[in-house]
């Protein structure tokens, strides 16, 4: 573990740490087969990361391990730390239930897709915030004062949506409603799994826009998981990319777009529809991502990869560094930048894109 | 017979009377306006895209078309007949409604749930083929059915054919509700979110297999997308065309390119300030006044975008723009008019 750590440090470690995980696994079956692999990653204070990969790489299993929320049999070991701004330094895995529900809104606090079976469906969105308050033994006035305030940061009228039931928000309205109720503990971290996939675009793209303001305002740390990188992109600082239940690639929004390393990170972008790339370049990635079990030996992206060689086929890569903030797992990223055009590279300002800082609005 | 329109929908209305229940004597009866005054035609082999927000009446307006939603003003004509007249008898053109319907399939966005989670793909299968062709015998039927598994690219055919729908991946679930679909051989599927549940990767995947298939099987579809840069891809290889809605009306239409590089009216803006790219340009603030979209049982008056539109003025309120024809592209707002007294209205304020 030690020498892993060590490995990848200079890459993948950040000035501030406010999430520190290490060596992160998450077993099924007895430890046959594993939905999180190694993984380890630091989230900076009040920086927003994205984290992406497709359907079954294992995203949301890295979201639940932050809070040692990963559902039965599923077995976490590795080690996450959380260090908050007033000093305290929490190791997760080492709590008691009781700290670990603490811990949970309080400090950290998470959304999920699909408010509508977030809130119950019995209670008014305002009985969703007192219970909440009450459950923490927060004072309630000053909370709902609060509530309001987060609701009109988010567009919506406090004293109508207090007083609604779920079914009568719109399904924007309710998600957006989750993220004040999300925030009415005042946490430190907000970790947010496929908040907008259930909405259209619009609405996801306010979203993003409302959630860049609350970052600022209330000086969040944000980590956003999505399987659409396009749409991340416009409001991540950094992003991160998982294939196979592995981390293969991690950088700045604009080194991963601009740059990105990794075969598939190439390949997943490529084969994106967005509305400038030229049709004819737009083109699915081959083959199919691996199942947990059977997984490919060396490097799990091989079957699909055109550079790959035996080296590839027998050892699992490093994280290796390709700019001072940016690293991928991928023995031949240099030939993976030369060899594999972008479809939107003519888009791309000459440095690629660094011209902005990943604030978008 | 042939440059005539598989579906032609004028002025097409469909209102959902919403009753209040009997807690609520006394009230008002609601009308949910969810199509109102749409007029567009479909082609043999075209395309047609939908796209708006969630609740601009895209999936309302897609049913119209194909004869699941019986509209409640207007016309709905295939191949030159009122398919409601059809419907009811009241055509002599000999159309048979059954045929009709076997003509206009459609796919839903969860295919999951649109497959028996009880039978065998080859059993789904074999459903349409008893309809078209009752004649075949059953080894002739498995012979089309691997056939297209095949060519829908589930290799080997023999095995998956045997596989029940929950032990497929969704991308594959999806192949099959197209394959269905198909094996009607319609005039016209509709296809409405059916990319939407997969993956981002496979979606590209997805589309050209669906416009590989058209080529095939000589098919028109109804693409609805709340997602531009999709219904980019689809529609500009289909050569077809896109349709802008909001709250129940086509705002704007016309080819996809035009459209995305050059839209017309200031909603297809906000649309395209909503699509993502990766040209990490600053997007810029939301060329909107609101977030939210108005209710549709009461929407806005004049033009239904007024109190989202960041060009609205007085006039906006009050008048309900004509459809203006700019270069093969159709847009419903006064900026398209030069001398329009919008020029001279003063400007909205909240």
């Amino acid at each position: 573990m030690a020498a892993e750590g060590t490995q990848q440090q200079s890459a993948l470690d950040v000035d501030d740490p406010v999430i520190r995980m290490r060596n992160a696994d998450v077993t099924f079956d007895g430890g046959e087969s594993y939905v999180l692999d190694d993984v380890s990653v630091d989230i900076d204070r009040n920086e927003i990361v994205g984290i992406v990969g497709e359907s079954g790489s294992g995203k949301s299993m890295l979201a639940s391990a932050m809070l040692d929320a990963i559902p039965d049999p599923g077995v976490l070991t590795g080690k996450i730390e959380y260090l908050a701004e007033d000093g305290r330094e929490i190791d997760v895995l080492e709590l008691s239930k009781e700290e670990l529900r603490q811990m949970r809104w309080e400090d950290v606090s998470m959304v999920f897709q699909g408010a509508m079976s977030s809130f119950n469906p019995t209670m008014s969105i305002k009985g969703h915030f007192v219970e909440t308050l009450k459950a923490h033994d927060y004072e309630v006035e000053p909370g709902i004062e609060r509530a309001h305030e987060l609701l009109e940061d988010l567009y919506l009228e406090p004293e109508r949506v207090l007083n609604s039931y779920p079914h009568e928000l719109s399904g924007g309205m309710q998600q957006r409603a989750l993220i004040a109720l999300s925030l009415v503990l005042e946490p430190e971290v907000l970790v947010m799994d496929e908040p907008t996939a259930a909405l259209d675009l619009l609405m996801q793209r306010s979203i993003l826009m409302l959630l860049r303001d609350l970052q600022d305002k209330y000086d969040l740390t944000m980590v956003f998981i999505t399987h659409d990188l396009p749409l991340v992109a416009a409001l991540a600082d950094r992003l991160s990319v998982m294939y196979a239940f592995k981390l293969v690639e991690i950088g700045p929004t604009e080194e991963i777009v601009g740059h990105a390393a990794h075969p598939y990170t190439r390949a997943l972008l490529n084969s994106t529809p967005n509305l400038d790339a030229p049709l004819e370049d737009m083109r699915p990635i081959e083959g199919q991502s691996p199942a947990p079990i059977n997984l490919p030996s060396g490097c799990a992206y091989h079957p699909r990869c055109p550079l790959a060689d035996d080296q590839c086929r027998s050892a699992v890569p490093d994280f290796e560094q390709t700019t001072q903030d940016h690293a991928a797992a991928c023995y031949h990223w240099e030939d993976s930048i030369d060899q594999i055009p972008l479809n939107y590279e003519e888009m791309l300002d000459d440095d690629g894109g660094s011209q902005t800082d990943g604030d978008y609005v | 017979m042939s440059n005539q329109p598989v579906l032609s929908l004028e002025n097409v209305e469909v209102h959902f009377e919403n009753q209040r229940g009997f807690l609520g004597f006394g009230e008002e009866d609601e009308t949910v306006r969810a199509v109102d005054g749409v007029t567009i035609d479909i082609e043999e082999r075209d395309v047609v895209s939908l796209i708006g927000e969630s609740g601009c009446g895209k999936t309302t307006l897609g049913k119209t078309c194909i004869g699941l939603q019986r509209p409640t003003g207007g016309s709905v004509k295939y191949r030159g007949e009122d398919m409601w007249d059809v419907r009811d008898g009241k055509s002599d053109s000999g159309l048979d409604w059954d045929e009709i319907r076997q003509s206009l399939q459609i796919i839903h966005q969860d295919p999951g749930a649109s497959l028996n989670p009880n039978r065998r793909l080859v059993s789904i299968l074999s459903e349409p083929l008893r309809q078209v062709s009752p004649d075949l015998s059953k080894g002739e039927k498995r012979e089309r059915i691997y056939q297209l598994l095949e060519h829908v690219g589930m290799n080997p055919a023999a095995d998956f054919a045997e596989r029940y729908p929950h032990q497929l991946s969704g991308g594959e679930q999806q192949r099959v509700a197209l394959c269905r679909a198909l094996l009607m051989n319609p005039d016209v599927i509709l296809a409405d979110e059916a990319i939407s549940a997969l993956d981002v990767s496979l979606r590209v995947e997805m589309m050209d297999l669906m416009l590989d298939l058209q080529e095939e099987f000589d098919t028109s579809y109804v693409f609805i997308s709340h997602d531009l840069s999709n219904a980019r891809y689809f529609t500009e290889h289909g050569d077809g065309k896109i349709g802008v809605m909001y709250l129940g009306e086509l705002v704007e239409t016309g080819p996809a390119e035009q459209l995305i590089n050059d839209p017309k009216h200031p909603y297809t803006k906000v649309l395209r300030w909503a699509t993502p790219d990766l040209s990490l340009q600053e997007a810029g603030d939301m060329p909107m006044r609101k977030i939210d979209i108005p209710d549709p049982i009461n929407p806005p008056s004049g033009c239904r975008f007024h109190t989202r539109c960041p060009e609205a003025r007085e006039v906006c309120k009050r008048e309900t723009p004509d459809t203006y024809q700019i270069n093969g592209q159709q847009a419903a707002c006064f900026r398209r008019d030069e001398s329009h007294e919008y020029w001279d209205s003063p400007e909205l304020m909240d």
